[in-house]
């Protein structure tokens, strides 16, 4: 927070401020940094060695494993918790999560609907589709 | 010089971009050249230069931020008003062979920045204004919590408000409505500057209301003065909080489409173009992602000055105050489920027009739950009929129409007659001016006391009630009838002169609203002249139940000498009832933190910035931008950013109240 905010705390010395486990130890930060490069050699290892037999495969997994490693960012880099700021953080993640679902999936349906719609090949197309 | 050299010192900016061969902007650059150097001379003359500086446009103090965002609010409504009465005009004379005054591509930048102004530079600041002037009052704060940033904001604010002004003088603005829709937006079909002044003054503006929307909500969850839980939070503040949780979480939706609309003009990419795969449907459905959020960010504030000014004006403690804070957030949530409604025509199948047509039914329910909890606190109160209260009773009248008409047009198939017809217009100028307006206006004059210590003027303040009411009536009734009769919006010219009768009431109506904009502004200054009489002694003019009431008007610039202790919603109210004595020794210093300047040159860098993208001078645009964030960098080395106002000052100032406070009794 800037000092700017610091003199607000300042004029409210008798404020509750809950920062419970505000900051980790460096056991964490080595945790977290461990499995941020396990989590980011396995795509890398998918890919290049081609392991898996269908690229779509591939993709789900990478992206898979890319939604691993953003929680792992947020639990041990950002120090995120059901009990810390007294349960605000977690709070704002699910509204967040809430909102994004809202949108991509949102987006998606009335855009696939959408497409399926008004972008259906018309029967005299279709004719000329190889 | 080469036309290369002064391609590259002036980018797209030629002598062309000077309006010279349009009168009517000649007339209004001449008319606001002239009142600028009337107020920049007043203002040498009268050597208020400093102390405008260090006292209001450096200050980080949220009373003076919210008051300036009114100011500025008020300021561009003159501009967007004019906008709308250049429309009413020509739309009462365009008929048959008379072309009215205004060309077309001209008529097409006014109705963009009638709403481009209304919705962003009026509306918006007037929120965000209240909201900073209130907020850290009524829960028992000294100030927001990161006061430099408030500051950085409002500055932010203005800077797109000027980047949207300049447009008027330099260049053109765009001609595309006030989303911008793509492809008339693109670069094929509007290859001039005037749809990127549009994108930068949002995206300039865009800045300053993510970043208030951040600090008001770390505000209401961080500040509250001890004993105020969630549920014992005034309604304001709750509205505020919803409102900037919304602002927060939609407006990144709005400058990421901004910026993929100006990765397509300025980069060739082509997210939103017909061809090469792009889909203009795209920017529709993303940019209305963030639109419909955005109506509630506006109209939530509003229902909370509502739920203040109903509660004093009756005398009575608000009717259901939990289910006003549920409805609150159900409201939040189902915003951001609603959004398709805006364009039903589109081409979805029946699957996702009903379910967006239902979503948006089930939100009137919640709405619907507030007006009855007013009306229940009404009934068996003692009623004061003060000004406030007639905007919020006009507002339950008025608000109420719109609403219905909402939920017709919520139907789809009804929308399919109806969308882009004057019946759209018509409604959502029955919720906007009904609910947000009057809203804005009832808490201007309730709030005014406390920020300047004496009442507006009653006598104006009825009149311009009165006048935008039945303005309201004669100006947007005429319009439901047209957009029946499958009138569209945005036409300049018409060929059927059985329609000019409905245009020229709706004209006639505007005259009145303008009546009421001068009563509005009349009110400020006879009141400014009486402020003797109307001074405001108490600091609880209206016999007040929430904790902004407890301090003296102005308050000090540290609201509150000791932070309040709170036991019950309405806290004022309580601390009246128990009979809470003043305390008036034991003062401590106070720490504060400190004006600084450094909003203004960020903010003023950034229009640099803007106009530089605007007109393609690279060099230019290089050059503010590295500055931008230097400045930003440079401004972090600034490690004098808090005083203490000494327990010798904060004792005279209090000492000055007690003594007021005794001559009264």
């Amino acid at each position: 927070m800037s000092a700017a905010s610091h003199d607000a705390h300042h004029a409210h010395d008798d404020h509750e401020h809950g920062e419970g486990g505000a900051h980790g130890t460096l056991k964490d930060y080595v945790i977290g940094f461990v499995l941020a490069v396990i989590l980011t050699a396995i795509p890398f290892w998918l890919v290049m060695a081609d392991v898996l037999p269908s690229h779509q495969m591939t993709a789900v997994a990478v992206m898979g494993l890319a939604a691993i490693q953003v929680i792992v960012h947020m639990i041990y880099f950002l120090h995120m918790n059901s009990r810390s700021e007294g349960g605000w953080t977690m709070l704002a993640l699910v509204f967040t999560l809430i909102v994004v679902v809202i949108t991509l999936a949102g987006s998606l349906w009335v855009m696939h609907n959408l497409d399926t719609h008004m972008m259906a090949p018309m029967p005299h197309e279709m004719r000329e589709v190889p | 010089m080469s036309p290369d050299l002064v391609k590259t010192i002036f980018g797209r900016l030629t002598w062309d971009a000077i309006p010279l061969h349009e009168p009517i902007l000649i007339g209004t650059f001449a008319m606001v050249a002239l009142g600028g150097i009337t107020v920049l001379a007043a203002l040498t003359y009268f050597k208020v230069w400093g102390y405008l500086w260090r006292e209001w446009l450096t200050s980080v103090d949220h009373k003076k931020i919210g008051v300036m965002y009114i100011i500025l609010a008020i300021i561009m409504l003159l501009r967007g008003f004019a906008d709308a009465l250049m429309m009413r005009a020509q739309q009462a004379i365009a008929f048959g062979d008379a072309a009215g005054y205004l060309p077309p591509h001209h008529y097409d930048q006014v109705f963009t920045a009638h709403g481009v102004i209304m919705i962003f530079f009026v509306a918006m600041p007037l929120i965000t204004g209240l909201m900073n002037l209130v907020v850290p009052l009524q829960i028992g704060a000294r100030d927001v919590a990161f006061p430099f940033l408030n500051n950085f904001s409002f500055w932010m604010t203005v800077g797109g408000a000027i980047t949207v002004m300049l447009s008027l003088f330099v260049g053109e603005f765009a001609r595309t409505g006030w989303l911008a829709y793509p492809p008339l937006s693109g670069l094929a079909y509007s290859p001039d500057v005037g749809v990127d002044y549009y994108i930068w003054s949002l995206q300039i503006a865009g800045v300053g209301t993510t970043l208030s929307g951040i600090n008001l909500i770390v505000t209401i969850v961080k500040m509250r003065a001890p004993g105020m839980s969630l549920m014992k939070m005034p309604v304001f503040t709750w509205t505020s909080l919803c409102s900037n949780v919304l602002i927060v979480a939609s407006f990144p939706i709005l400058t990421a489409v901004l910026a993929l609309l100006s990765s397509d003009r300025y980069l060739g990419t082509n997210f939103f173009t017909n061809d090469f795969g792009g889909n203009p449907m795209m920017y529709v459905n993303l940019i209305w992602i963030w639109g419909h959020p955005e109506v509630y960010i506006l109209v939530l504030p509003a229902f909370g000055v509502f739920s203040e000014v109903v509660s004093t004006f009756s005398s009575k403690r608000l009717f259901g105050y939990s289910s006003m804070v549920y409805a609150t957030v159900v409201i939040t949530i189902l915003s951001y489920l609603v959004w398709l409604h805006h364009f039903f025509t589109m081409g979805s199948g029946a699957s996702v027009n009903s379910f967006f047509g239902i979503t948006t039914m089930i939100i009137s329910i919640p709405t619907g739950a507030k007006i009855f909890n007013w009306l229940f606190t009404m009934y068996r109160g003692r009623i004061r009929f003060e000004v406030p209260m007639l905007w919020t009773v006009g507002f339950m009248v008025t608000f109420v129409i719109g609403g219905m008409t909402g939920v017709l047009l919520a139907v789809p198939p009804a929308d399919f007659v109806l969308h882009n017809s004057l019946f759209l217009i018509a409604h959502f100028h029955n919720v906007i001016i009904g609910g947000v307006v009057f809203g804005m206006f009832a808490g201007i004059v309730y709030w005014f006391p406390k920020a300047f210590g004496f009442k507006l003027d009653p006598f104006w303040g009825k009149l311009s009630f009165w006048f935008w009411q039945i303005g309201f009536f004669f100006a947007f009734m005429p319009l439901y009838v047209l957009g029946l009769m499958g009138v569209t919006r945005r036409v300049s010219h018409f060929e059927d002169h059985s329609l000019q009768i409905w245009f020229v009431i709706s004209a006639f109506g505007a005259v009145l609203i303008l009546f009421g904009i001068i009563s509005f502004v009349m009110q400020m200054v006879v009141g400014f002249m009486k402020r003797e009489q109307y001074a405001d002694k108490t600091g609880d003019p209206w016999g007040g139940r929430t904790l902004e009431w407890s301090t003296s008007s102005p308050p000090p610039a540290y609201n509150f000498a000791f932070t309040p202790v709170i036991h019950e919603i309405d806290a004022w109210h309580d601390m009246k009832q128990r009979g809470y004595v003043r305390p008036t020794t034991g003062f401590i210093p106070i720490h504060m933190p400190k004006n600084t300047g450094a909003g203004v040159v960020l903010a003023g860098i950034s229009v640099v910035f803007g106009f530089a993208m605007i007109w393609q001078i690279w060099w230019l645009a290089v050059i503010s931008f590295v500055a931008l964030v230097a400045s930003a960098i440079i401004h972090t080395f600034n490690f004098k950013r808090d005083y203490y106002i000494p327990a010798e000052e904060v004792v005279r100032i209090e000492d000055a109240r007690t003594e007021a406070l005794r001559s009264l009794a």
